[in-house]
């Protein structure tokens, strides 16, 4: 459609056949009948999983190496996160690394799965992991202590290598 | 006697489109889902088939809510006018051949009355109630403008409805189905059965789109257009009532093809049937079998446009029945009359 002189032009009018209107049902039939026979994206759930790339938000999860957390209790995560999600309690520690999380909860309630925290992490201490499936029957249920977060560092390697190569 | 044989035609037809219903929500809903490379619901029973079931079962729970400033008798009298409208209008339509049967020859066809059409245009006009009573009663603005968009469009179609059914009407020179059926068995040229679509094809196709719009299938779907209007006349419904409704849809669904497959496609008669040399029982099955089979083809192709076209304007829907199907059908009556008085 075009204006000229104020007068509306229609600059792409229906030829004959077109404005029988049938011919064009037919064609749009024959658009979703052939569709009726293509391959179907639905995964039938529970027998089928979706099994995410490594570029995935799943759950944030704290890596562990050598049976230790990475994460140095510097608190930059929970400060970033938009959610208010996560609770750092820092304590020292007999090592060198000084500092260690006594606390580490994080509430799969608020959690937005928007990454900040990951991002934010000096010590490439919590990442993001593939989990999507989460459920919970409570409020309690769903803030996850440092027990169910901490994840060895060998089932994370595609993550922790995605995060060095889009750095 | 008599009285036995017509109610037990009577179970045994509600009974079966009672049961088509169930299933024939479920290939709506499969199908839908494969036009849009779904897979649509597979979980309740082998390949989905007990969904409709559990659905039915889910309706029965829910509770029945009447809104507080409703009319309260008429907005549970407007499912009733709805369904019993659906369940009626099958009655005159001629299913299969007459079949002898323990001596006695019995019509498959519930009422044999002589103005078979007459009949159903009057009974399918009164489905309009239901939907106007339900819009109005809920005392809701949504239900007021479905109901009324439906009575608007119900009289607009039923004009070029019935002005379509006149062509056929002038060649069979009579209002019975049955008759219209039988001189429909006979072959044009020696070989193409001599159905009403190769006869009056302005007729079937303005008959087959007034069927769309009278069935509030899309593309006419304007009544419960649920973008605009909510639910439209049902938005107040819920519980069974609502599935009374949903229930006289999909039954007006069938009707509405079983017409179409008796007025124009030659209701029971299976081409070239009578070479099989059959026995006359056997043959009076397999018609009815064709019936059936004819209907579920009509309902296919109802179920198919309905995912294929968006839904009409309404100033479309009425310039479309006004401007276009009107006219045509009064045309396609005239011309019609025309050639029957030169020949
Ligand atoms: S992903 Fe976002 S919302 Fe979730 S814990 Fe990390 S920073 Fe908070
Ligand atoms: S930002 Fe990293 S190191 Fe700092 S508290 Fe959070 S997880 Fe631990």
């Amino acid at each position: 459609m075009g204006r000229d002189n104020g007068k509306m032009i229609r600059t792409k009018d229906l030829t004959f056949w077109q404005k029988l209107y049938l011919p064009e049902v037919f064609k749009g039939l024959s658009l979703t009948l052939s569709q009726m026979f293509k391959p179907k994206f639905t995964y039938m759930y529970p027998e089928e999983r979706f099994q995410p790339p490594s570029s995935f938000r799943g759950r944030p999860i704290l890596v562990e190496e050598n049976g230790v957390e990475r994460c140095v209790a510097c608190g930059l995560c929970s400060r970033v996160c938009p959610a208010l999600a996560i609770e750092v309690q820092a304590s020292e520690t007999e090592l060198e690394k000084e500092r260690y999380p006594v606390r580490f909860e994080i509430n799969m309630v608020r959690c937005i799965f928007c990454g900040f925290c990951e991002e934010v992490c000096p010590e490439e201490a919590i990442i993001m992991s593939k989990e999507y499936e989460l459920v919970f029957s409570s409020q309690e249920e769903a803030i996850f202590g440092k027990e169910r977060l901490l994840t060895p560092a060998e089932q994370v390697r595609e993550r922790l290598e995605f995060l060095r190569n889009s750095r | 006697m008599d009285i036995l044989i017509a109610s037990t035609k009577i179970a045994v037809v509600l009974a079966a489109m009672l049961t088509s219903v169930v299933f024939l929500v479920l290939v709506e809903r499969r199908m839908s889902a494969f036009i849009q490379n779904r897979i649509g619901p597979n979980r309740v029973g082998p390949y989905g088939l007990l969904q409709s079931v559990a659905d039915v079962v889910k309706l029965l729970m829910k509770e029945d809510i009447v809104p507080a400033k409703a009319n309260k008798p008429l907005h549970d009298l407007a499912p009733i006018i709805s369904i019993a409208v659906a369940m009626t209008t099958f009655a005159v339509i001629p299913f299969g051949n007459a079949i002898e049967l323990f001596g006695t020859t019995i019509k498959l066809q519930i009422a044999d009355v002589n103005i078979g059409i007459l009949y159903i245009l009057a009974i399918t006009s009164l489905g309009v109630y239901g939907l106007t009573l339900a819009g109005w009663s809920s005392n809701n603005k949504y239900s007021l403008l479905g109901g009324l968009r439906s009575s608007a469009q119900m009289i607009s179609y039923e004009l070029s409805m019935g002005l379509a059914i006149i062509g056929v009407i002038l060649m069979a020179g009579t209002l019975r189905l049955d008759v219209i059926v039988e001189k429909q068995t006979e072959y044009l040229l020696g070989w193409l059965p001599a159905w009403n679509i190769f006869l009056q094809p302005v007729a079937f196709i303005t008959f087959f789109i007034a069927a769309f719009a009278e069935t509030n299938r899309l593309p006419f779907d304007l009544p419960e257009a649920e973008p605009e209007l909510v639910g439209g006349f049902h938005t107040e419904y819920t519980g069974l009532k609502f599935g009374l409704f949903f229930l006289a849809e999909y039954m007006n669904m069938i009707t509405a093809s079983a017409i179409v497959v008796t007025l124009f496609l030659g209701g029971w008669h299976l081409p070239y049937a009578d070479m099989l040399g059959l026995s006359g029982f056997a043959l009076s099955i397999l018609q009815v079998l064709t019936f059936c089979g004819k209907i579920v083809l009509v309902l296919l192709f109802f179920i198919a446009i309905r995912w294929t076209l968006p839904r009409f304007r309404y100033d479309q829907l009425m310039s479309l029945g006004w401007k276009v199907m009107l006219p045509l059908t009064l045309a396609n009556a005239l011309v019609t009359a025309l050639i029957l008085l030169a020949f």
